[in-house]
């Protein structure tokens, strides 16, 4: 069937190809996702990813190719960064009154997640530029790529330890809140919110939002933390040494 | 309109991050520096409704945006099939250290106070 292997040569080299197969694919994940009633293990982006790299690798379309379709959604992370002003200033009252203790535990729990993985991966041999790749890990992607390129790691490959970073937070994160006795009253729910959006950046914050709208705020507000902290905080620190 | 208003007020913002950034060879990125500004901005009626309309709308769309970074996986499937195993377990650890100390930094000195 030449005519079809044609049309499939035609289609798979057009920038609609790509945006069309991520929002489609991620479409019917969340859908399925919605369907098992919201369980970890059923992220949306955990399995849009796995579908849609598959995918790709089957049917020999390079990543390039697909990118330059995907781009006009990964192009909305910038303006989505921007967007994390409002859950911010929602909150400003709450922001003010325990702003030393949100700054406290937003510093600590980026300093525990990138000082660990930093430690973590030179104690188990890592190169170098994979290692310092690692260190970005818990901040957004789009921030991460340029922290990465600031200190000296891949930006790529710091983008993807992010978003792995925020599916594993956002598969077990529950789990290790209920191990550790955090309360599911509005207390708890702030303080594992706020813990999913500094360790699992957006996708965490995205499943805190998902279960508790009180968590999914506190998420926001550490997410928009951790960004300007560890832009700020992480150059430096890695220019001391 | 007002989504749209929303957005385009987004972009004004992040544009203006991108240009001191640049300019100034400031360490934040641009969409961050765009972040702060937009705190202050959304003081103003005009720039709040519109953007409280964008920013709802794609702040849960949020997971969506991260598929096409996740999916350059494929592109490092050299370096994952080396070290894949390590980075995986670096990756789980790193991430539960910090899922527990922000938690708890947070959580225990409210209850203890209340005890």
């Amino acid at each position: 069937m030449p005519r079809f292997v044609e049309l499939w040569i035609y289609l798979s080299a057009t920038p609609l190809f790509g945006l069309t197969a991520t929002l489609v694919v991620y479409l019917l994940a969340n859908a399925a996702y919605t369907r098992v009633g919201g369980a970890p293990w059923a992220n949306p982006v955990l399995w849009s990813v796995v579908v849609l790299a598959s995918g790709l690798l089957l049917t020999h379309v390079d990543y390039q190719t697909y990118f330059a379709g995907a781009q006009f959604i990964h192009f909305l992370l910038g303006p989505a960064v921007v967007a994390l002003a409002w859950p911010l200033w929602q909150r400003r009252a709450e922001l003010r009154a325990r702003f030393g203790r949100l700054v406290l535990a937003s510093l600590l729990g980026g300093a525990a997640a990138g000082g660990s993985a930093v430690a973590l991966g030179w104690a188990m041999g890592l190169p170098h530029d994979v290692v310092l790749s690692l260190a970005p890990k818990s901040v957004t992607a789009p921030v991460a790529m340029g922290i990465a390129e600031k200190i000296g790691g891949i930006p790529a490959l710091s983008a993807v330890f992010a978003v792995l970073t925020g599916m594993i937070g956002a598969l077990s994160g529950k789990y290790l809140f209920d191990a550790l006795r955090i309360s599911t009253d509005p207390q708890g729910y702030a303080a594992r919110g706020f813990g999913l959006g500094t360790a699992a950046h957006g996708i965490g914050a995205a499943r805190a939002l998902h279960v508790d709208a009180d968590a999914g705020a506190y998420a926001g507000l550490a997410l928009g933390m951790q960004v300007v902290l560890a832009a700020l905080l992480m150059p430096l620190v890695f220019k001391l040494f | 309109m007002n989504g749209l208003r929303g957005m385009a007020w987004l972009l004004v913002f992040q544009s203006i991050g991108e240009v001191l950034s640049r300019g100034l060879s400031l360490p934040l990125p641009g969409p961050v520096l765009g972040m702060m500004l937009m705190l202050a901005g959304l003081r103003f009626e005009v720039v709040r409704t519109p953007v409280a309309e964008c920013a709802g709308f794609l702040l849960t769309h949020l997971s969506l945006l991260f598929v096409p970074v996740g999916v350059g996986v494929m592109t490092h499937l050299a370096l994952l099939g080396q070290y894949g195993g390590r980075m995986l377990v670096i990756i789980a650890l790193s991430t539960w250290i910090g899922l527990a100390v922000t938690a708890l930094v947070l959580y225990w000195p409210d209850r203890k106070r209340e005890a």
